[in-house]
């Protein structure tokens, strides 16, 4: 297939079409995820084994050593860990992550059952956070250095000091316990998830399942469930949209054309909002891209503090119980998300952008 | 020394020698050095709101240091005492006059735990700097320098776990070092361990970028051809230049330490209640405490935690401003695209 592309590739690139350029550049991208991937599965894989065998970690002082020696033996631990390895990494091109130990199920299918969860979190979060940091990065660019500038940073800085948990701890606190406005945890009441059950061919994202029942309630409750963890990850990720903004936003409003546009007359609001946000998106964009590592971690807390049935409260599940097998998995599956999120947001960043391209 | 001298009775050349000690009399080291001194320097051409942040963090940070090493002076109790006098403080007892903070779930005391929290804390953070400074240093200086394959190798891996949610790897990191539980020492090195691993890619790209500018400069090249050991002009000559972003990194990395070691407790990866006080842990025990209405156990660790994050992030951010002249004079817009 690559060979395909690359031979198309010089057609392509004749004068006037832009195209080519953007393939290449896809390609180059495609090709550098690999060595990254690679290298973190191996890392992972590595420190994982350094300690020794993940069914002893996780049944150790529960069986008989006979039987623990004979589950290491059948599971195939006692093996060279060079074989082990390319075994694994066998298994991870067939699609095949590691099947748990503790509840026996394969990895991918806890990643398709929860994952929705996860994704969902964060699609909301990232509402709120866009929600919140584009006005006010805005207005803190607009408004250089004068006290709503200071005031936002000190806010920005604030939200990145707290840690993610603790903002959802006393969210919880006020709004669930001393308020009894919002649900404690959970995703959508035990009512609810008994009608989401219900739905032939479920998504796992509640919102849509919802609105597939058309049951008015349901969409209502599910979305409830939903503000306090999406205020929570989202206003961490806020902090750091909004510091984003404001840096590349300053940097456009000092251009020329911004000035020349204000001698022209053309409105402050429009000047901030058209002229001086639009250029800053690309770097905003790339950047926002590369955070997609912190919310997952994030989501990993969020979930954690919030039940929410997630990937994220998954993982710390297993790590309780020590399924590391488990844990393994869902720590490359995420490399693996991660990676290509990173690879999206370049070629987004290249088609919005021609001189990104090499 | 020895060597630098031997060239020096060939008078016969017509070059003329520089004078060198002229030039060392001209500048005191000791001048310098106050000068050179990272946060007092910056203090000094701080100005406004820069400044301010900048004093604000620097208490905070100071306050948190002083507390941490005077714990045992300022905590009532030890971190895991759960009676005084033979008398039991019950558990989760709202504050009163022997638990000015009330009590946790498990029977301790909360004001301790959070006095105790910052010296765990505090240890985390050295640790992990110390750690990461020395591996991320020595990385990037040998693979800037020297370039080549390794140089290559080291920065794809350092790329490839730049990008990894860096509490994962700090998961993965305390199940390979701890198995996930550990007394204090133990658990202090392999949560400091833990975050070294995350850490050490930012010095690795840091130091590496500067020495890949520093390797070419004049006095580097004059160096080796008059002949210097290789380990000389690495220390002397290139790392002794290529430090300037390092206090910033470190302030960042600081509280980026802590709330990893926060997270790492939340997610019960952290150091056992028994064997030190660490407020990730405490908070994780609060989560049932908060559904049933008993703030005190959740608020304390975690204002603990936001306001020394607070003010380290406070003196990196003023730092990272005043060492970014764009950033630093105010009234004049950002510098060219």
């Amino acid at each position: 297939m690559a060979v395909d592309v690359l031979a198309a590739d010089p057609v392509a690139t004749r004068p006037k079409s832009s195209g080519g350029g953007l393939w290449r550049y896809i390609l180059i991208r495609l090709v550098l995820i690999i060595p990254t991937v690679l290298i973190l599965i191996t890392l992972v894989f590595f420190l994982m084994r350094v300690t020794g065998d993940p069914i002893t970690a996780a049944l150790g002082g529960r069986l008989p050593a006979d039987q623990l020696a004979q589950r290491v033996h059948e599971a195939g631990y006692d093996r060279p860990v060079l074989i082990q390895y390319f075994e694994y990494l066998g298994n991870i091109l067939h699609g095949d992550f590691g099947t748990t130990i503790t509840d026996g199920q394969k990895v991918t299918t806890v990643l398709l059952t929860y994952g929705s969860a996860t994704l969902e979190l964060a699609i909301y979060a990232l509402i709120v956070a866009f929600a919140v940091s584009i006005p006010l990065g805005l207005v803190a660019a607009h408004r250089r250095d004068k006290w709503q500038d200071a005031s936002l940073r000190i806010m920005a800085i604030l939200a990145y000091a707290t840690p993610i948990f603790f903002v959802g701890l006393l969210l919880k606190l006020v709004f669930s316990v001393w308020l009894g406005w919002m649900p404690v945890s959970g995703r959508a009441s035990t009512q609810t998830e008994l009608l989401m059950s219900g739905v032939s061919t479920p998504t796992g994202i509640y919102l849509l399942d919802a609105i597939r029942l058309g049951n008015g309630s349901a969409i209502l409750d599910v979305l409830w469930h939903a503000i306090l963890p999406a205020v929570a990850l989202g206003l961490l990720t806020a902090g750091i949209f909004l510091r984003l903004i404001r840096t590349n936003v300053i940097g456009t409003l000092g251009q020329q054309y911004v000035t020349s546009g204000r001698s022209r007359g053309v409105s402050e609001y429009r000047l901030v909002t058209k002229h001086a946000f639009r250029p800053a998106l690309i770097p905003i964009i790339t950047v926002m891209g590369l955070q997609i590592a912190l919310l997952l971690a994030g989501a990993i807390l969020t979930e954690t503090t919030f039940e929410w049935k997630g990937i994220g409260f998954m993982l710390s599940e297993y790590l309780k119980a020590r399924d590391f097998v488990a844990v393994q998995g869902i720590v490359v599956m995420i490399a693996l998300i991660v990676a290509v999120t990173n690879f999206i947001v370049d070629i987004v960043a290249a088609m919005i952008d021609p001189r990104v391209r090499y | 020394m020895t060597v630098d001298n031997t060239p020096e009775p060939v008078i016969d050349r017509d070059l003329p020698t520089p004078k060198t000690e002229a030039l060392a009399a001209q500048t005191p080291r000791k001048r310098r050095w106050s000068e050179r001194l990272p946060v007092v320097s910056q203090l000094r051409q701080s100005v406004g709101l820069q400044r301010g942040m900048l004093i604000t963090g620097l208490v905070i940070t100071g306050v948190f240091v002083l507390v941490a090493i005077l714990a045992p002076l300022i905590a009532p109790y030890s971190w895991a005492q759960q009676s005084v006098n033979g008398v039991k403080f019950g558990t989760q007892q709202p504050p009163s006059a022997t638990n000015i903070l009330g009590t946790t779930v498990s029977g301790f005391d909360v004001f301790s735990r959070v006095i105790w929290g910052s010296q765990t804390a505090l240890l985390v953070i050295l640790a992990a700097i110390a750690c990461s400074i020395f591996i991320g240093i020595a990385l990037g200086l040998v693979s800037g320098y020297f370039g080549g394959w390794l140089d290559r190798t080291l920065v794809v891996i350092a790329d490839a776990i730049y990008a990894f949610p860096s509490l994962l790897l700090a998961i993965v990191m305390s199940i390979v070092i701890s198995h996930g539980q550990s007394n204090l020492w133990s658990g202090i090195m392999a949560t400091a361990l833990s975050i070294t691993v995350v850490f050490v890619p930012q010095y690795f790209r840091v130091i590496r970028a500067e020495v890949v500018r520093v390797r070419a400069e004049p006095f580097v090249e004059s160096a080796k051809v008059i002949g210097v050991p290789t380990g000389r002009i690495l220390t002397r000559h290139v790392l002794r230049n290529s430090t300037r972003s390092l206090p910033v990194v470190i302030t960042l990395n600081a509280s980026e330490a802590l709330l990893t070691l926060a997270g790492l407790g939340f997610l019960g990866f952290g150091i056992e209640a028994t064997s030190a006080a660490e407020w990730g842990y405490d908070l994780n025990r609060a989560i049932a405490d908060v559904t049933s209405g008993i703030w005190w156990t959740s608020i304390f660790p975690g204002l603990a935690i936001v306001l020394v994050v607070l003010g380290i992030t406070l003196v990196g951010e003023s730092l990272n401003d005043l060492s970014d002249p764009r950033l630093r004079t105010r009234r004049r817009a950002g510098g060219a695209a």
